[in-house]
């Protein structure tokens, strides 16, 4: 059981152990309570250690494929026929970045929700849910394989689902599940169909197999269309986003900081289609200008709705619209670019921006989701017109709130300052357009958050305020995204250098994804 | 040219599932089109597989004493489609658990009186 | 023979489906097992041992069901059944070479190597796939009975 055992099982490890956790823990809850507490959050934490082994050893070496049912993907089923059928994970730099925010993000929820969801029914299913949401996400990020991808893909719609409408006494959080529900099941059946024709035509379900002999026809560009679409539905893009306010509201706090996290896998799987599936063989051109488009509509459309809302949660939910805008104008830049020579210039510099704002924007939109719950724990509302001067009362939860609200517009030294910088100087060189919506989108951001700062933190204390803070445990979980917003905005070189750059190049090299997983290209 | 009727239904179903989904205003037709738009899914996955003159992909009691086959279905795609209709089934149960929740709040099915997250 | 509540069907239809249903679950356990030679398997055959339970909360009512074979004890069934999948499948990398490889080929437990060709169904083949068919089958049945048990139950708070 030594390290390098444990490096080379990695991948199947961080989907198993989830998922064994979350069968065993409505057996553990009937037992005792504070045992299933325990269990949660020590497998929470074993998977964190294990995804920053295995990102450690990505970044500085390889990718890891890894085979289920045997020793290697080209092993053939013994004696009678000649057919490679395996199923591959493969992690990759892009792999082992996602994989990292989702695991973060799942531990500051776990620990946050010990203290928040004390007091409901039905917590062991909670748990369970919460873990598979975890396997969900894992596994869509590590697959390598297409119809992997589209179970992986219900698994995490079908668990988030089901814990947005968790407190179903409040009967708008059962509306919003509804919603959620009848979208992504629509998302998914779409994904099914592009399956089957890419199935179809090639005979190949392996996506390192299918980009050797992708050629471009026209049901493979209506299977392009069908991703394409379904993905940004899911993520959350305009004009597809009006689930994204309905359901990030009314889902306990915790579970929208993983919703965001949700929506960055179906980001993930929209790059790994459009970069490592199709790669050179779709018409760049056009594919990125689309993306640009809907990143531009994402970032205005998002950011006008949010400045007339009263309710903290439902703005907080505009801008992470917006903010997917951000790391789909990122990419869709590098798309654009992608083949031409200015790539290595500024494309790469631009695909930097957007993968950098991925983790960016988990670590702070998840830091102000779980301090506007912290907000609601204390006074029971989430409007704005009826609260005020909670700084007198809830100072950490002030100074997490300042932290995420510098951050998400952009001011140095914190994360939000970097990716948009590199974002602003890439999209440039494309057209000058696209920065000066950028920038302006940012104000406005900063607007919309010094008028909730405003509301909800300023002014005379309210009448039946109690004092103290929130509990211990949800301040454990949001400081945990703090450390992360603040580290990486004091030391954005060294981030981008080690982390965000093999994650780019994973994505852009068609040919070492093809190569790593199927024996030279 | 008959061996493309099952294409022709899985668009007609797909057509019949989006309209149930996009126009229709009780919540159980909304959940009904969307098992329709499953179904025709399903469908094709399944016609994807078919080669003419094959028997069922398994080799136990093969008829009239054949040894080795000559041609068989393709048996992929018959996964795809089992594991396609296991998630459909969940989905289903997790939208009409929602469904019963829904009515016993509001009191109405109706999905215009069961609109209070608006803009 | 009508119960406290007076629910359920009529006694003919009572005394019937309780004689039915071991034959139901002996049926659901044949297509469970037999997965890896003819159509079926870990789900088909738990929607037909579902249905047997789902006969007996018609036939009997949902409150009487609820005493006998409750909705905490199909929770923990299904709980059992997805650990040993995922047990089993722990047990392809400790024993062999990767995660669900297939260790048990060619030992005593189920692991014959079939002939090729048309032959009449051996059931001792298949390494860990009957295995994992088995806790797939328990993992369906207590999932399904417990999800239309829990909303028979709801309906029937409203009377």
């Amino acid at each position: 059981m030594n390290v390098d055992w444990l490096l080379t099982h990695s991948p199947a490890l961080l989907i198993a152990i989830p998922l064994l956790a979350a069968f065993l823990t409505p057996v553990i809850d009937r037992i005792n309570k504070k045992a299933r507490d325990a269990f949660v959050i020590i497998v929470l934490i074993i998977a964190e250690i294990i995804m920053i082994a295995l990102a450690w050893d990505v970044f500085t070496g390889s990718a890891h494929i890894y085979t289920m049912g045997a020793s290697s993907p080209t092993a053939t089923i013994p004696a009678q026929a000649a057919v490679p059928i395996r199923i591959v994970l493969e992690v990759d730099g892009m792999s082992a970045f996602m994989g990292l925010i989702s695991t973060t993000v799942s531990l500051a929820a776990g620990f946050y929700s010990l203290a928040f969801v004390k007091k409901e029914t039905g917590q062991g299913r909670y748990y369970a849910l919460l873990l598979l949401m975890l396997v969900g996400m894992l596994g869509m990020e590590f697959t390598g394989d297409i119809f992997n991808l589209f179970v992986f893909l219900e698994v995490l719609s079908m668990a988030s689902a089901a814990l947005i409408a968790y407190r179903f006494y409040y009967g708008d959080a059962v509306e919003g599940a509804f919603k959620y529900c009848v979208v992504s099941s629509l998302g998914a059946l779409m994904v099914l169909f592009a399956i089957g024709l890419l199935y179809g035509q090639y005979d190949l379900l392996n996506m390192a197999a299918l980009a050797k002999v992708m050629k471009y026809t026209t049901l493979d560009r209506i299977a392009l269309v069908l991703l394409i679409a379904a993905f940004a539905m899911k993520c959350g893009a305009v004009p597809m986003h009006m689930w994204t306010p309905d359901s990030y509201t009314v889902a306990p706090a915790p579970i929208t900081a993983m919703l965001v996290a949700a929506s960055q896998a179906s980001l993930y799987a929209l790059f790994r289609i459009c970069f490592s599936l199709y790669g050179l063989t779709l018409d760049v051109t056009t594919v990125g200008i689309i993306i640009i488009a809907l990143g531009l509509l994402s970032m205005f459309v998002g950011v006008t709705m949010a400045l007339p809302q009263k309710d903290i949660k439902r703005l907080m939910s505009y801008h992470a619209v917006s903010q997917t805008g951000y790391m789909l104008l990122g990419v869709g830049v590098g798309l654009y670019l992608l083949g031409k020579p200015d790539f290595d210039t500024y494309g790469m510099a631009a695909m930097e921006g957007g993968i950098f704002h991925i983790i960016n924007h988990a670590l702070y939109k998840g830091l102000l989701f779980l301090t506007a719950g912290a907000i609601f724990y204390k006074v029971k509302t989430r409007n704005l017109n009826e609260m005020g001067g909670l700084a007198h009362s809830m100072k950490f939860t002030t100074i997490f709130f300042m932290i995420g609200a510098l951050a998400i517009a952009g001011i140095p030294p914190f994360n939000g300052f970097a990716s948009k910088l590199l974002i602003y100087e890439s999209a440039y060189h494309v057209s000058p357009i696209l920065s000066i919506i950028a920038m302006l989108v940012s104000i406005i951001t900063l607007a919309s958050f010094v008028k909730v700062f405003h509301s909800a933190f300023m002014g005379p204390p309210m009448e039946n305020a109690e004092e103290g803070d929130v509990p211990k445990s949800m301040i454990i979980g949001m400081a945990i995204l703090t450390v992360g917003i603040i580290l990486f905005g004091l030391f954005p070189g060294w981030v981008v250098s080690n982390i965000v750059h093999p994650a780019a190049q994973a994505l852009a090299a068609q040919a070492g994804y093809i190569g790593s997983v199927a024996g030279g290209a | 040219m008959i061996y493309n009727i099952p294409f022709f239904a899985v668009i007609i179903l797909i057509a019949v599932g989006m309209y149930a989904v996009i126009f229709r205003r009780n919540l159980i037709k909304i959940a009904i089109g969307i098992t329709i738009v499953e179904s025709a899914v399903n469908l094709f996955l399944i016609t994807l597989g078919y080669r003419e003159g094959g028997v069922a992909p398994i080799y136990t009691n093969l008829p009239a004493n054949v040894v080795i086959p000559g041609g068989m279905v393709l048996p992929v795609p018959q996964a795809l489609t089992l594991t396609s209709i296991v998630i459909g089934v969940a989905v289903l149960a997790l939208m009409l658990s929602f469904i019963i929740r829904i009515y016993q709040y509001y009191g109405t099915l109706d999905s215009k009186k069961v609109r209070r997250l608006k803009e | 023979m009508n119960d406290e509540n007076g629910e359920g069907l009529s006694p003919i239809v009572k005394i019937i489906s309780g004689m039915i249903f071991p034959f139901i679950m002996i049926f659901s356990l044949y297509v469970i097992m037999h997965g890896h030679l003819t159509p079926g398997g870990g789900f088909q055959g738990g929607a037909i041992g579902a249905s047997a339970i789902v006969m007996l909360i018609v036939a009997f009512g949902a409150r009487h069901t609820e005493k006998r074979a409750g909705e905490e004890k199909l929770s923990l069934f299904e709980s059992i059944g997805g650990t040993l999948f995922v047990l089993v499948a722990i047990l392809g990398f400790i024993m062999a070479a990767t995660f669900m490889s297939n260790f048990l080929v060619g030992s005593a437990i189920f692991g014959e190597i079939p002939p090729f060709g048309s032959n009449p169904g051996i059931l001792n083949t298949g390494g860990i796939l009957p295995i994992l068919n088995f806790a797939v089958g328990m993992k369906v049945i207590g999932g399904l009975s417990a999800v239309v048990l829990a909303m028979a139950l709801v309906s029937k708070e409203d009377d």
